[in-house]
């Protein structure tokens, strides 16, 4: 499976030549606009032409990552996939409580995080040595919040709470609680 | 001595308080609270912007009751204010009667002046801080806050709410009643005509269908962002009474079952309401403001016009469907809604606030050439702000990237703070520059290289803290938490010093605004006109 680090840097090149690109246009157009010209008025069909292409992009960009980002369509059909690993997580006053044994999973396997909350709404987040992320879901109370993912790459992961549950919250880190071997 | 003769009195005298007419007051006074409140939202981001960098110089509580005030002074005290003040000027201005009720009109800024301080007060001294989204049974969880603040905290909102609520009744009563010694008014028409509904029926007309609007576009505007008010501030009245009833049963010594309520649903529920100001009135609103900014700019009619009213009606609709792209985390969300909801309904937003940019730019590039004045160097940086927020917001509504994008400082930066900070802020202050000769009757501005640097000095400030936001957010830096290792700490170093800039750019902007109408003069501003309060400006001699 694609590593999710792969995909962030794909967003980060595309929005930074869109941003790039709209800053020049509006700067283009904020010295045009000032400068004598030809009286313009534009053909109607240019307007439907753009509201196409913004049709086109806004629909567009939820198929091409659909079908090129890996845990898109494994997280809408999770319920009908085997997990090779299945790890109960349980949190409470902001504690992750965790399975007794180390969490250990092998590379290429799919491994389903199960993560109830006995009182708070409770983020719960994988985040790399560098602190980057992994994935991360929300922990509703009442509820089963569960995430199914495949691990390609060996790797120690620490658990992170990713949603505001009062001051404490910053707190609940679990340093190096996944391990991912060959 | 000129200095001090231009502080008391003003950039040459000019401002006159005794000319003003009670309503041009009243605007005036919406925007001297939006300002003071604009002023505690960013000294609070500054002060949470070096938190950011050194965790230690505050304590954690202290810092997530800031955190909790922070937006919603920024909302409802400073940006409710002006564009509250805003529309209950302009909607008479603009159909030529006297507004329904002076009265309540002053009433809701007072309330929302008093229930802004309230809840920020409660929130300084109790450390309150459920957070804005209020996710259950967070604001109840009273092992970590203190009931009697929340009580407090929770009830300066619902003032806030009943003021807006008075706002709704005077603009929809503006629109459609007849005033004294007029011609009676058609009622059920003009709120047809300001909602929609002439011209969503004219589509399944065969015959008789109706050419000419009695509601101008701009009013229309405000009209269908308004209902979306309305729906707003009652979830979040309706949400603040039932924490207060945790509240107040806790205080008498019950203490109620939190599972009594689903966090799912209720989470659900919170962000249809909140989600109605997010993507419903403020986008809205401002694509209304940019076509009455770009009409008056150029004195030309609006490019499509038709279809931007329509498009507007489009709007509203998709605000009341959007909400669930805040739920793509959520793993007990139905897929369909994430799906429905989450994408495609809110990549329609894309298509409606692209076509409201695009029809102001036509607008615009037919008039030219245009001298190149504040509201119209504002209003392109408006339109620059949500050009950028905008598919920053699309793509995190995605499946696949909301799974590495969710409450990452991407949401926060690049979508939210440049929306608000670059795309709305900047659009009002278009509107605050080019109706600051009305509402003022001809005060000069005192320094144009002043409202340069306030040009200059924001977007830049407001496109840079977004941008290294969002590049730590793509790093994985979290929002609504804190670093205590420094981890992050280039990109919060770099996003404070933008912050900087949007903060000498406000001083800049207040202090020409101190300069151009004196002391004496903003004093006067909360007392009561002798004119006439059925003239919106003073009558023609």
């Amino acid at each position: 499976m694609v590593d999710s680090q792969v995909v962030l840097w794909g967003q980060t090149i595309a929005y930074t030549c869109y941003a790039l690109a709209i800053m020049a246009l509006m700067a283009w157009f904020g010295y045009k606009i000032t400068r004598q010209g030809d009286a313009y008025k534009a053909p109607t069909k240019l307007f439907y032409a753009f509201v196409s292409v913004l049709i086109v992009a806004g629909v567009s960009l939820h198929i091409i990552t659909y079908n090129t980002i890996p845990w898109a369509p494994m997280d809408m059909n999770r319920a009908d996939i085997k997990a090779d690993k299945v790890f109960e997580i349980t949190v409470a006053n902001h504690q992750f409580n965790l399975p007794a044994e180390r969490m250990i999973i092998k590379v290429g396997e799919k491994a389903l995080f199960n993560v109830t909350s006995a009182d708070l709404t409770y983020g719960f987040g994988l985040f790399r040595r560098d602190n980057s992320m992994l994935f991360q879901m929300q922990v509703v109370p009442g509820h089963n919040n569960d995430i199914l993912w495949q691990f390609n790459k060996p790797g120690v992961y620490s658990i992170r709470s990713t949603e505001y549950s009062g001051p404490k919250g910053a707190q609940m880190i679990v340093e190096n609680a996944v391990e991912v071997i060959e | 001595m000129k200095f001090i003769e231009t502080f008391l009195h003003g950039e040459e005298g000019l401002f006159k308080p005794k000319t003003l007419t009670p309503m041009q007051k009243l605007v005036l006074r919406f925007v001297v609270v939006s300002l003071v409140f604009y002023f505690f939202a960013l000294f609070e981001g500054m002060l949470m912007r070096i938190m950011q960098v050194d965790p230690s110089l505050m304590p954690a509580d202290q810092y997530f009751g800031m955190l909790t005030a922070h937006p919603l002074v920024g909302i409802f005290g400073s940006t409710y204010s002006l564009v509250f003040g805003a529309f209950l000027f302009l909607v008479p201005f603009l159909m030529k009667k006297p507004i329904w009720s002076f009265k309540l009109a002053n009433w809701t800024w007072i309330l929302i002046a008093a229930g802004t301080m309230i809840f920020w007060t409660a929130g300084f001294l109790t450390h309150y801080s459920p957070l804005y989204t209020l996710y259950w049974p967070l604001p109840a969880d009273f092992t970590q806050f203190n009931p009697l603040g929340g009580a407090i905290f929770i009830t300066g909102i619902a003032i806030i709410m009943v003021g807006t609520a008075f706002f709704v009744i005077n603009i929809f009563a503006t629109i459609t009643y007849t005033p004294e010694g007029w011609e009676k008014q058609p009622s059920g028409k003009l709120i047809k005509s300001a909602l929609g509904i002439d011209a969503f029926s004219n589509l399944f007309k065969k015959r008789d269908k109706q050419k000419e609007h009695l509601v101008s576009l701009p009013v229309a505007a405000v009209a269908r962002g308004t209902v979306d008010v309305a729906l707003n501030a009652g979830i979040i009245l309706f949400t603040g009474v039932l924490i207060l009833v945790y509240m107040v049963a806790y205080l008498m010594g019950y203490d109620l079952k939190h599972s009594a309520i689903d966090a799912l649903l209720y989470k659900n529920w919170f962000w249809w309401g909140l989600d109605l100001i997010a993507d419903g009135l403020v986008l809205i609103f401002v694509a209304g403001t940019w076509y009455l900014l770009a009409m008056l700019i150029t004195g030309k009619q609006l490019f499509m016009q038709n279809i931007a009213r329509a498009a507007l009606l489009v709007e509203l609709v998709v605000s009341w469907t959007v909400w669930s792209h805040h739920l793509m985390s959520d793993q007990a969300q139905p897929g369909i809604l994430k799906i429905l909801s989450g994408e495609l309904v809110t990549a329609f937003e894309l298509i409606t606030q692209g076509l409201a940019f695009f029809i102001t730019l036509v607008t615009l590039w037919s008039a030219r050439p245009l001298k190149m004045t504040n509201p119209l160097k504002f209003l392109l940086g408006g339109l620059l702000g949500f050009g950028l927020a905008v598919p920053a917001g699309i793509m995190q509504a995605d499946i696949g990237l909301n799974r590495i994008l969710h409450n990452t400082q991407w949401i926060i930066g690049p979508h939210v703070h440049v929306a608000i900070l670059v795309g709305l802020t900047m659009t009002l202050y278009s509107a605050v520059y080019i109706l600051f000769p009305i509402v003022t009757n001809g005060a000069k501005l005192y320094s144009q290289k002043l409202a340069n640097v306030h040009f200059w000095f924001h977007l830049i400030g407001g496109i840079g803290m977004g941008a290294f936001m969002g590049m730590a957010g793509l790093h994985g830096m979290l929002r609504r938490t804190l670093y205590y290792n420094g981890e992050f700490n280039l990109y919060m170093i770099l996003a404070a010093l933008s912050g900087t800039l949007m903060f000498i750019a406000f001083l800049a902007f207040f202090y020409n605004i101190v300069m151009s109408l004196g002391l004496n003069g903003v004093i006067q501003v909360f007392t009561p006109s002798k004119l006439d309060v059925k003239d919106t400006v003073p009558a023609a001699e």
